[in-house]
């Protein structure tokens, strides 16, 4: 499969009180096109720096302080490769919500209280598709001989014109500042809700004519969900980040969103990559996956391979600590906690907690290794 | 393991790192140091000249027109001869007065009446804050005027009044504080171990209710010499030649604005003391602030 | 086998006032009796989703929160006779002594620790209320308590916020086991912690249980986390007892079509376990107006006339197997025809 976004040796710092906490210490992951990436670990490992640190949106104090995240737009084809973290912050300000979008934890916090649902999803389409639902307009405007006056309807037609031109032109912000001309947008307008209510219909949500002018708080936690999918979903990206999606839901709401996302991963996403904490849902909804500790990548398989043959000896003793429904008896832990970034332990950082640790493990870091095909394994356990 | 430090120490520390980073505090603290030692050592900067009263300004002479600064008189005379100098070091004195009195006043009021609203809760409630409610209807001003007109004239009146006006901001923000922090687990987790209501109050909730109340005192020490300059300005403070900022602009009054071929003649008269006050509520507000950030709890430790 | 505890008929509705003259308009029904007993030495599991009442249960159980009607036994372990705490007074219950004997661990230790107190304290507080102890006495046996969960005497001189999420539930047992109770409520207990911690925490309290002779009642939203340590689990919805069984008898043969979607819908971390899932419709109702008769039948897929008019009542099916469902005996059998 072709690859759609590569992270090569992502180092990310933030300066704290305390000292430098090295959160990511050369990670590097690929999503392939189509494919269903689930990145777990325990929190604090870094897992969502990572993700954050793809799309460059560490919070302060954080800085990214090295390393590559490749996007490939149209497959392996090199020539339109980007490198993300050398482009500028309009640049990625266009990406973030067009090609690839995020959702977040805490519904609550990604919607915006007093805007309704259906603003909310225009406002993507208004930020990122305004040059091509300008130019469908325009053909609306010419086709129909509406009761429109006629030289508004020029004015109209003119305005159209330059935004499906250049959508930031500076004619068109005065116009929107100017309190009658900027009633040119409502078209536009009207044109970003009719797409935000199909694209609410395709999230199996009953009556989305209805549901679109009503506001966050009327509606339950599955269904706020429901509503920020539909505002990453609205300008069809290429990738998206689910950062623990599910994980405040209660069960069988979580069951529903899983549902979902299967769903639109056949019809309408061509890559997810899933952040999340519960082995479960990995088990369930990827295809491949990547397990962090400490900072580190230490074991990326496809799903099957992980979950019945994993090799690194944390992937082994997280697997074991999982509550099943055929286990009996007592459950295996892991000793110890997650070690303080601040001061990471030297070599192997799971060598504190770590059964097999040997002497090596204290001193040299491990390089990734890949055992077998597709199954990568950083760990001194196994030679090259 | 490095050093053992005693934990307390340690989180003074941190919270000390926390304040001087903020670069405002470093520039409130200088302020602030600044006036602090014009207020101590105020009798070698500038020995009074009446033993019984330094608080009253020499003047020599009762011509009302201000003299520009001269090597005995370094920053000029204002109306009635008074020294500027003087006054500026004196008032720092009683600006102080002002501020620390007031706000203490108040804020025992303040939180004393807070923590009995929040605590008891209930009817008493009710009637504590629609009282409350009653006074903030009163712009400030207007009330300790009211209340200055009451007592008579004098700048212990001024500063008991200002306390009286005052303490209905501290209520309500040490009672919001107590109704947020007794749905607290920490809080119900001691009422599951058997602690009695008046101790829980006294251990858990007073003490991380009080922060917001200091951070808000911090910053109205500095606003509260503002609203006594401008009692002082309308003639309801201290007696006429008592060295306090607000009087010495109100002595300038009618110097603000020079004679028309020359406005700014007189602008020692109003930018020396005027000055003063705005570095004072400057240092206030500065401090305030960073301690705002310091004390935080939900950016404190992430 | 007795009874540590017995729930009757317990109810707590929250009045909603409106108006200018705060008459009661209508009342969350959060617990709409609840008839449970508690034996001693076990740990009963109380499961269900945010909203369905578990943690009003527990809270009502410690007086945290006043039952509005029913009553709540309590039996002490050398008294035969059972107490009534429901309408106790806090100062009641103290000078009986149930108070030390009743304690709580609570869902979230970043937030059930009052952040400017010292660990020596937190633990001491309990000990301190008791009284009869010299400061001592009191720091041995703060760091007897420390060494029990785990931790070492390192630890007492530090603030809470320094402690890794699984220290700080250790230090939180240690507070709730200080003054040797008899029953332990655990709210979600390790819903906030790693899962690499969350076996831990659910180790030590095994093991504490059997070393200390303690009563749980175990409270969560997750099934499998559960099946470890509780030796009977309860079910609930909307305020409302679903089922109640021993856990391998939950498990194997559930009976309440909400306890089988529950227990399918739990994510497993395995890939060969690919059963079908029974996906729930819709959302928990509101328990301001909760549905006429039984409170499931808007989401359940096997919805007859009955349900809808008619509220099921517990019933034992098995020996101590009880269920609150109009098709109780069908329920297999269609779970087995339409999700196989």
């Amino acid at each position: 499969m072709p690859k759609l976004i590569q992270a090569e040796d992502v180092v990310t710092n933030f300066y704290t009180y305390e000292g430098v906490v090295k959160a990511l210490n050369k990670v590097g992951l690929v999503v392939d096109h189509g494919a269903t990436f689930g990145l777990v670990g325990e929190s604090g490992c870094g897992k969502s720096v990572m993700v954050r640190s793809m799309m460059r949106i560490v919070q302060e104090p954080g800085q990214i302080e090295g390393g590559k995240v490749v996007l490939f737009f149209n497959g392996d084809q090199q020539q339109e490769a980007v490198d993300l973290l050398q482009q500028s912050e309009a640049y990625m300000e266009d990406l973030r919500g067009n090609h690839i979008s995020m959702i977040f934890q805490e519904p609550n916090a990604a919607l915006n209280p007093i805007m309704s649902i259906g603003d909310q999803i225009s406002e993507s389409f208004l930020f990122h598709r305004k040059k091509e639902m300008s130019k469908k307009i325009l053909e609306d405007l010419s086709a129909d001989d509406c009761r429109v006056f006629l030289p508004l309807k020029k004015l109209q037609q003119t305005l159209y014109t330059i935004a499906a031109d250049n959508p930031k032109s500076f004619i068109l912000i005065i116009c929107s500042k100017i309190p009658i001309l900027s009633l040119w947008q409502r078209r536009l307008k009207r044109e970003a809700l009719q797409r935000s209510i199909d694209i609410i219909r395709k999230l199996s949500i009953s009556n989305p004519s209805e549901t679109v002018h009503r506001y966050p708080h009327n509606l339950s936690g599955g269904m706020k969900q429901r509503i920020v999918i539909a505002i990453a979903l609205a300008c069809h990206p290429m990738l998206l980040i689910a950062d623990e999606a599910t994980s405040n839901l209660d069960v069988t709401i979580q069951a529903q969103i899983l549902e979902l996302l299967k769903d639109l991963k056949k019809t309408e996403i061509a890559s997810i990559l899933l952040i999340t904490h519960d082995l479960g849902i990995v088990a369930e909804t990827c295809d491949r996956v990547g397990v962090m500790y400490a900072g580190n990548l230490c074991e990326v398989a496809d799903v099957e391979k992980l979950f019945q043959n994993p090799q690194h000896p944390y992937t082994k003793a997280l697997l074991e600590s999982v509550p099943k429904f055929s286990q009996e008896g007592r459950l295996r832990s892991i000793d110890g906690a997650v070690p303080n970034l601040v001061s990471p332990p030297s070599g192997c950082r799971f060598h504190p907690r770590c059964s097999h640790a040997m002497e090596i493990c204290k001193q040299t870091f491990p390089e990734e290794i890949e055992i077998e095909e597709n199954h990568m394994v950083a760990c001194h356990l196994y030679v090259k | 393991m490095e050093k053992k430090t005693h934990p307390r120490l340690k989180e003074f520390k941190y919270t000390l790192y926390r304040i001087f980073r903020n670069p405002s505090a470093i520039i409130g603290f200088t302020l602030l140091i600044f006036f602090t030692g014009v207020a101590v050592f105020a009798p070698y900067i500038a020995p009074p000249k009446y033993a019984h009263d330094p608080y009253i300004m020499p003047h020599k002479g009762f011509s009302p027109t201000p003299k520009p600064p001269t090597k005995e008189h370094i920053f000029g005379t204002t109306s009635g001869q008074y020294d500027i100098f003087y006054g500026a070091v004196w008032g720092t004195r009683t600006a102080f007065k002002i501020g620390i009195f007031v706000v203490f006043f108040a804020t025992v009021i303040g939180v004393s009446v807070g923590v009995i609203s929040g605590y008891v809760g209930g009817i008493v409630d009710e009637i504590i804050m629609r009282i409350v409610d009653i006074i903030f209807a009163i712009p400030t001003v207007v009330l300790a005027m009211a209340i200055v007109v009451a007592f008579g004239r004098g700048l212990d009146k001024v500063m008991i009044a200002l306390s009286l006006v005052l303490w209905r901001n501290y209520v309500r923000v040490m009672r919001s504080g107590i109704l947020t922090l007794r749905e607290m687990d920490y809080v119900q987790a001691a009422r599951v171990m058997g602690v009695s209501n008046i101790k829980i109050m006294i251990k858990h909730i007073i003490p991380n209710a009080i922060y917001p109340v200091m951070v808000m005192a911090f910053m109205d020490i500095g606003s509260m010499v503002i609203v006594a300059a401008f009692m002082a300005f309308l003639g309801l403070g201290a007696p006429r030649g008592y060295a306090d900022w607000g009087q010495m602009i109100s002595l300038a009054r009618n110097y603000i604005v020079g004679p028309a071929e020359d406005p700014l003649r007189y602008w020692y008269t109003i930018i020396i003391p005027g000055g003063c006050i705005v570095l004072f509520v400057l240092a206030w507000n500065l401090i305030g602030d960073a301690l705002r950030d310091a004390f935080d709890p939900k950016i404190r430790r992430k | 086998m007795e009874n540590v505890l017995e729930l009757k008929n317990l109810k707590r509705h929250y009045p909603i006032y409106g108006g200018v003259f705060r008459k009661q308009v209508a009342s969350v029904q959060a617990l709409d009796g609840i008839d449970l007993s508690i034996r001693r030495g076990e740990c009963l599991g109380l499961v269900g989703e945010s909203g369905c009442g578990k943690t009003t249960t527990g809270k009502a159980i410690i007086r945290l929160d006043d039952p509005t009607s029913g009553n709540i036994l309590f039996y002490h372990k050398e008294k035969k006779d059972g107490v009534d705490i429901a309408t106790m007074s806090p100062r009641q219950m103290k000078k009986q002594g149930i108070r030390s004997k009743l304690q709580m661990v609570f869902q979230d230790p970043t937030t059930s620790m009052d952040p400017r107190m010292l660990v020596k304290q937190i633990i001491a507080e309990p000990l301190r209320e008791q009284g009869g102890l010299s400061s001592r006495a009191l720091e041995n046996r703060v760091v007897e308590l420390l060494e029990l969960v785990g931790l070492t005497k390192d630890h007492p001189m530090r603030y809470p916020h320094e402690f890794s999420g699984g220290q700080r539930q250790r230090i939180a047992v240690a507070r709730a086991i200080a003054t040797n109770p008899e029953f332990i409520i655990l709210d979600e207990p390790t819903s906030a912690l790693d899962v690499s911690v969350q076996a831990q925490i659910l180790n030590l309290l095994h093991e504490l249980q059997q070393r200390l002779q303690l009563t749980y009642l175990f409270v969560t939203h997750h099934l499998l986390v559960v099946k470890y340590i509780s030796h009977r689990l309860a079910v609930m919805y909307l305020g409302k007892l679903v089922e109640i069984a021993d856990t391998d008898d939950l498990f194997n043969k559930p009976l309440h079509p909400y306890t089988h979607a529950l227990l399918s819908g739990i994510p497993i971390p395995d890939v060969q376990h690919k059963l079908k899932r029974i996906v729930l419709s819709g959302d928990v109702p509101s328990p301001l107006n909760p549905p006429s008769g039984c409170r499931f039948h808007t989401r359940c897929p096997f919805v007859i006339d009955q349900c809808k008019s008619e509220e099921p009542v517990l019933e034992e099916v098995e020996s101590a197997h009880k269920v609150a469902c109009h098709r109780k005996n069908e329920v297999r059998k269609l779970v087995y025809d339409q999700f196989g």
